[in-house]
């Protein structure tokens, strides 16, 4: 009796080093600009080649701008970084690049499952912690460093660890207005910043059975901020449909041969699990963050915890985040003012995502103390905005829409918070200055961002529906 | 990659819990193609004041402490995947980092640079800030090869889990690039074998 991740990682072992790691084979391995140049660096050093380029595929996407992506990049540094990549995508003969403006650009972590790249039972690799998110397709999908990219791109291998083994069950159905990035908020305050560190999750449920294939990579994507190497779903007619006809999947015959394969990818009835957790999906409320990391959330009508209700060995950090964050212990945040509002990211930038804030503002106006940045995960997310008529209802609400990228998410590029300014954001991390230098991010979903669009405050999206 | 074996030094204290690794260096810095550097913005945000001048109350900046083993609150390392962040450690010149916790991917960052990680218990970890808080001068003596460490001012030990493979890439200073291109052969045939799968 297995479970799903022991099916997938036992087809991919190559060898094992005795007391030591595994050593794994990677099918697909997805590559950006800054976490990958010192690595194709360490391949000249040595005198190495690609080993399999036609399973790596290359995106630029954290350090590019989301405006006039037609014209030179105007940080030097960054334009530097972006040359080197198109120099080793170029040297090394990779077949699969998608620089900056390409049609099949964007976010590495949109971009893989939109053209068929990402399938159930593949081992992935990616320089970027995010990469959980492809676990959504019954895969096993994590983030590596630079040394590890190198070894990817070198052998086709990594040498890993086995991590324990997780399951988080949602029982029942999410309610109206709450959405799979509020569950995995809720999840991630349950379980704490490092409460899965060593795991590989396996979500499982009604709740989760009945999400899109867009929701369900939500929350594969967050699993790494309860410090899970990865999260993963079993595959189901909902997976299929999706990966059905998409550019890179297999065709024909070959589609059939890999369908009765992944039809075998599920947990066996009493597999062991060396952790379970279980929820019941109608207690969780729309979300939000108060502090410095993604597990400091509460439901949004609550209050922040006061004092007392923090243990203590976590009261310093506890009060450095709210001093960071300009907030009260104890607090209640539903009506406070904020001043930006992001909807982007590897976690909430896809066509679901655009559609619900769309959906929402439509017919509403956007506050004029909020600045919007709304940045699509994808030039084919951005192609759907406009032939779907969203981009319309967007404009006419107050919004425009960027050119695709990580953006506000890092903030590496130009799209930075000010300092000491809220922002509510659909990205992953409140982290301190993750948003720009002094930036206060308060981490929400699609719904709780365009509601604090339109009304400039911390609103719950209910009250509009 | 440089080899460890045994250290004893003095320790910079930060005694700060999930010190993700946007604070130990943030994106904006992750701009450069090379590994050079990094050190120089370890711990950027809190260590500078806007205009660069240094912030006198970040340790780093404070004379009182210094040495190539960092002690750190649990949960060292969350977040993000960039090596950056090990680079910038290891840049400053720090060789061992000392929590009671540590996030995955940034243990193997740091173990794939030289950087020892050392997993205590939370007692032992908070006797360490005790002790350098009162006295600046305690050392502590990391050994790889027996795998413990000991607070010197105390005398107290603790042993720590490091699995064997990467324990001898340290001693050696081998790293798994060498190792994974010893076994091409192995990897060609797990290739084949899947082809006909």
């Amino acid at each position: 009796m297995k479970t799903l991740f022991d099916k997938i990682w036992d087809d991919h072992v190559v060898s094992t080093i005795e007391n030591g790691p595994t050593q794994l084979y990677i099918d697909r391995h997805y590559v950006h600009e800054v976490t990958s140049p010192q690595a194709f660096n360490g391949l000249r050093a040595r005198g190495l080649k690609v080993f399999r380029p036609e399973k790596t595929v290359l995106t630029a996407d954290h350090n590019i701008p989301t405006l006039h992506q037609d014209k030179p990049v105007k940080d030097p540094i960054s334009r530097n970084q972006l040359e080197t990549f198109t120099r080793n995508a170029t040297e090394f003969n990779l077949p699969y690049f998608f620089p900056m403006g390409h049609p099949k650009n964007g976010i590495v972590h949109i971009i893989g499952p939109e053209n068929g790249f990402t399938q159930p039972g593949m081992t992935i690799v990616c320089g970027d912690s995010h990469t959980s998110t492809h676990g959504a397709f019954g895969a096993i999908a994590f983030g590596i460093g630079t040394s590890e990219v190198e070894m990817v791109l070198a052998t086709q291998c990594i040498l890993q660890t086995r991590p324990k083994t997780m399951r988080i069950t949602f029982k029942g159905k999410l309610n109206k207005g709450v959405t799979a990035k509020d569950l995995a908020l809720f999840m991630i305050l349950k379980l704490t910043t490092g409460g899965a560190t060593g795991y590989f999750v396996e979500y499982a449920g009604e709740a989760i059975e009945n999400m899109s294939m867009e929701e369900r990579m939500t929350v594969c994507n967050l699993s790494i901020e309860m410090g899970a190497r990865g999260g993963m779903i079993a595959p189901d007619e909902t997976t299929f449909a999706y990966v059905k006809d998409r550019e890179f999947a297999p065709k024909g015959k070959e589609w059939e041969k890999k369908l009765a394969y992944w039809k075998t990818l599920k947990t066996d009835e009493g597999a062991h699990f060396d952790k379970e957790y279980e929820f019941n999906a109608e207690e969780i409320q729309p979300m939000i963050t108060y502090g410095t990391n993604p597990g400091m959330g509460i439901s949004i009508t609550e209050s922040i915890p006061t004092i007392d209700e923090v243990n203590e060995a976590s009261r310093v950090s506890f009060l450095k985040a709210l001093n960071y964050m300009g907030f009260q212990p104890g607090e209640k945040l539903l009506g406070k003012s904020i001043d930006y509002v992001f909807l982007g990211s590897c976690t909430n930038g896809r066509i679901e995502d655009f559609r619900a804030f769309a959906n929402f503002v439509k017919g509403k106006k956007k506050a004029d103390n909020v600045t919007a940045w709304l940045v699509p995960g994808s030039w084919k997310v951005e192609q759907q905005i406009r032939e779907e008529g969203l981009l319309d209802i967007l404009q006419e609400a107050g919004f425009e829409v960027r050119q695709p990228g990580c953006s506000a998410c890092l903030a590496m590029n130009d799209d930075k918070i000010p300092a000491g300014k809220y922002a509510v954001s659909t990205s992953n991390r409140n982290f301190e200055g993750r948003q720009g230098p002094g930036a206060r991010t308060i981490l929400a979903g699609p719904l709780v961002a365009a509601a604090a669009a339109i009304t400039g405050k911390i609103a719950d999206p209910r009250e509009f529906m | 990659m440089e080899k460890f074996i045994k250290l004893t030094s003095t320790v910079v204290p930060l005694p700060i819990e999930n010190v993700d690794t946007d604070q130990i260096i943030p994106a904006r810095y992750l701009k450069a193609t090379d590994k050079e550097g990094f050190g120089n913005y370890l711990f950027a945000d809190w260590r500078y004041n806007k205009d660069g001048s240094p912030k006198a109350d970040f340790v780093l900046n404070d004379s009182t402490y210094k040495g190539s083993i960092l002690v750190a609150g649990k949960n060292f390392g969350s977040g993000s995947s960039r090596e950056h962040a090990a680079w910038a450690i290891a840049g400053y010149g720090f060789k061992v980092i000392v929590s009671s916790f540590f996030a995955d991917i940034f243990r193997n960052n740091a173990l794939n640079n030289g950087i020892l990680p050392v997993v205590v218990s939370p007692e032992f970890l908070n006797e360490i800030f005790k002790c350098v808080f009162e006295n600046p001068e305690t050392t502590l003596t990391v050994d790889l090869e027996n795998q413990t460490i000991t607070n010197n001012a105390t005398g107290r030990s603790e042993t720590f889990e490091i699995n064997s493979y990467k324990k001898e890439c340290l001693l050696n200073g081998f790293d798994d690039i060498d190792y994974l291109l010893s076994k091409k052969d192995l990897i060609e045939a797990y290739e084949a074998k899947k082809e006909n799968f």
